[in-house]
């Protein structure tokens, strides 16, 4: 069991405040990953879950224990750093039971564990070489095991993939998902990779200078993003963004009219809504079509393809960027006119201070 | 070793000088544009050594000038059998063996103090630790001698006083221990500059790791410190050992190699052979045995500490 409650945690570097009031619940076996922006704070929160920062205010519960004020040591839990951070002049196998025998466990115990942590990573022929003698993979699985040896109650990873280049990173992601439910622990992860954060999370917290913008499993972000911030951040490519007036509201739509030109009436909770105000609609690239009938006239500008899908990029009649996903094979010629239809059931509004506006009828994703 | 610099360092440094070759030569234009400075260095090394090699062999002192005839080996036969040799090369080994092991230990010390601590002024404190490094050896000497031994007006003739004990002459009584500690006060800041900077490189990622690893200032410092600065405090023995076989000013400004020889060094007995006893025969021969002596050492300290250096991370 393992259950970590964050408490209204803050932290200054004398008069800047990095992290802004985090308050944040982590359940046993869930795979939390912090994802935001470089400096968001992410790092700075995981470093003060670790104990590598002092807390300015705030508390940190491990099980119903008060940990903010305990060394890192004695805290159950182990890091993975970025770099890897093993000691160059120890074998794997000492980099691996450094901490046990610190903690002077029985020979025959650290060495029952190591081999079981190098079993796990297919480490076992490695065990006798330094690491300077490893391929970045193997390294970054080194430091891994360094943590599994020690039985800690949370994992703690600091963006741990991007030392790697991208098959490896690929490759690592997925061992990490089986090694999270092969070990059933406790995993923290921080990435500024939103892909990594999707496809790794059970829980994802987007943070965004220093305070957290949403908490919530990938999908319910990525289908209900609570304000642009998280509609923006997560996504490849991104959600388009379209300037848009609020017009007419009544309790079941919302009408608002494009500064790109069309009005559209949409299913949205609209009383909140003044009219006459600043509104933004948000649409992702596969709920947009080309279509001769659609109401948004845009411009074709670069497109991207990759095999698979291409990706069009389109400006407005407002000069606003929007990307549209269409088959791999499609033809668009830079500097074309065309239409958009848009998926008005996907569309995603937000108000004027960029909150989420609600939706009249919850429909399945 | 000499050789092996000389190719390391010469085709890295001509690239810039790019004379065309001529067509006929061709074939090997960087072995030609090496050839001067090969060929400059290789005659500054050998005349000197082809001189000595040579005043060695002969009779040559000052006091008879004009009988320089061929002697062999007798030369060297002297030397090694002279009074002065045997306390000489005891002497030389003491004063490197301890100077080394003063700067090395007190060096890690003090650099890992300095490195873990943060304290206001910290930056005049590192300037202070190294500038004795760059006062000239028959200043430093001198200072030490009238400031610091001096058993009228020294410092520590001062504390002794204080405590109503009987001032000490230092470089009477204790003429090496003195020796040594004036040339450790100027090699420490050596040491002290190289480790310090090979600290600070220590991956801090590391240091955090085993602090989550459990492991103590104390801990840290026995296993990652130490380890991290085995290089540096490798290339701090070597370079001091190869200056510190040629100590001579800081015994000629205060000892001079007394009383007797009790802090004569080989580069100072060869000194004496040469400008006092005015024999540039004997005193060629003791140089010889000198670079055999350096030569030595230098070869010993490569195949320990070489491997050290070559054996990059």
């Amino acid at each position: 069991m393992a259950t970590l409650k964050i408490r209204n945690l803050r932290k200054g570097f004398d008069t800047i405040e990095i992290i802004k009031g985090i308050d944040l619940d982590i359940h046993d076996r869930e795979f939390v990953v912090f994802v935001g922006p470089s400096g968001c704070g992410k790092s700075t929160l995981l470093r003060l879950i670790a104990g590598l920062e002092d807390v300015t205010s705030g508390t940190l519960e491990l099980d119903g224990r008060d940990i903010t004020e305990i060394s890192p040591a004695k805290r159950d839990l182990a890091m993975v750093f970025q770099t890897y951070a093993l000691y160059p002049h120890m074998t794997v196998r000492k980099n691996m039971s450094f901490a046990l025998d610190l903690a002077g466990i029985a020979k025959r115990e650290v060495d029952r564990k190591v081999e079981e942590a190098a079993r796990i990573l297919e480490l076992g022929h490695l065990l006798d070489r330094k690491p300077r003698q490893l391929s970045g993979g193997q390294r970054q699985r080194v430091a891994i095991g360094r943590a599994i040896v020690r039985h800690p109650k949370i994992f703690l990873f600091d963006e741990p993939l991007s030392n790697l280049d991208a098959a490896l990173r690929v490759q690592m992601r997925l061992e990490l998902a089986r090694l999270h439910q092969e070990l059933k622990a406790t995993m923290i992860y921080v990435t500024h990779d939103q892909v990594e954060a999707m496809t790794l999370a059970t829980k994802v917290v987007v943070l965004n200078a220093g305070r957290i913008e949403q908490i919530g499993s990938p999908l319910e972000l990525y289908h209900q993003p609570a304000n642009l911030f998280v509609a923006g951040f997560l996504g490849t490519p991104k959600m388009g963004f379209l300037k848009a007036r609020v017009v007419q509201t009544s309790s079941t739509a919302t009408d608002i009219e494009l500064a790109a030109g069309p009005r559209l009436r949409l299913p949205f909770e609209g009383s909140q809504l003044a009219v006459g105000s600043e509104v933004t609609l948000g649409i992702r690239p596969e709920h947009l079509v080309i279509d001769p009938n659609g109401q948004l006239p845009v411009t074709t500008d670069v497109t991207e393809r990759l095999g698979s899908d291409t990706y069009c990029h389109m400006v407005t009649a407002s000069d606003e960027p929007l990307t549209v996903r269409v088959p791999g094979d499609f033809a668009a010629a830079y500097g074309e006119s065309l239409k958009l239809a848009l998926d008005i059931s996907h569309c995603h509004l937000f108000d004027t201070r960029g909150y989420a506006v609600s939706r009249v009828l919850q429909q399945a994703a | 070793m000499n050789a092996t610099t000389l190719k390391s360092t010469a085709p890295t440094s001509l690239p810039n000088q790019t004379h065309p070759a001529h067509p006929h030569r061709r074939k090997s234009p960087g072995w030609l544009l090496v050839s001067p400075s090969v060929a400059l260095l290789l005659l500054w090394m050998i005349v000197p050594l082809g001189m000595t090699v040579y005043f060695s062999l002969i009779r040559y002192n000052l006091l008879y000038p004009g009988e320089n005839d061929f002697v062999g080996l007798e030369n060297f036969e002297y030397f090694v059998t002279d009074t002065g040799f045997m306390p000489g090369m005891t002497n030389t080994v003491l004063l490197v063996g301890s100077v080394l092991l003063i700067s090395v230990v007190l060096g890690v010390l003090i650099s890992a103090l300095l490195e873990a601590t943060e304290f206001w002024g910290r930056g005049i404190v590192r300037v202070l630790l190294i500038s004795p490094f760059f006062i000239m050896p028959t200043v430093s000497a001198l200072i030490w001698k009238n400031l610091i031994f001096h058993p009228v007006s020294g410092i520590l003739a001062a504390v002794w006083k204080f405590f109503g004990a009987q001032p000490v002459d230092w470089l009477a009584t204790h003429p090496l221990l003195s020796i040594i500690l004036i040339v450790s006060w100027q090699w420490l800041p050596f040491a002290i500059l190289i480790l310090m900077t090979a600290m600070q490189s220590l991956d801090q990622e590391q240091k955090e790791a085993a602090r989550l690893d459990g492991a103590g200032p104390l801990a840290i410092f026995w296993h990652l410190t130490l380890p991290h600065l085995a290089r540096p405090i490798a290339v701090v023995v070597m370079i001091e050992t190869i200056f510190l076989l040629s100590v001579f000013a800081e015994i000629f400004t205060t000892t001079n190699g007394g009383p007797g020889f009790a802090s004569t060094n080989l580069a100072y007995l060869i000194y004496t052979q040469a400008l006092l006893q005015f024999d540039v025969g004997m005193a060629s021969a003791g140089g010889l045995i000198a670079v055999v002596i350096a030569n030595i050492a230098a070869i010993i300290l490569v195949r320990m500490l070489g491997k050290n250096l070559t054996d990059k991370a």
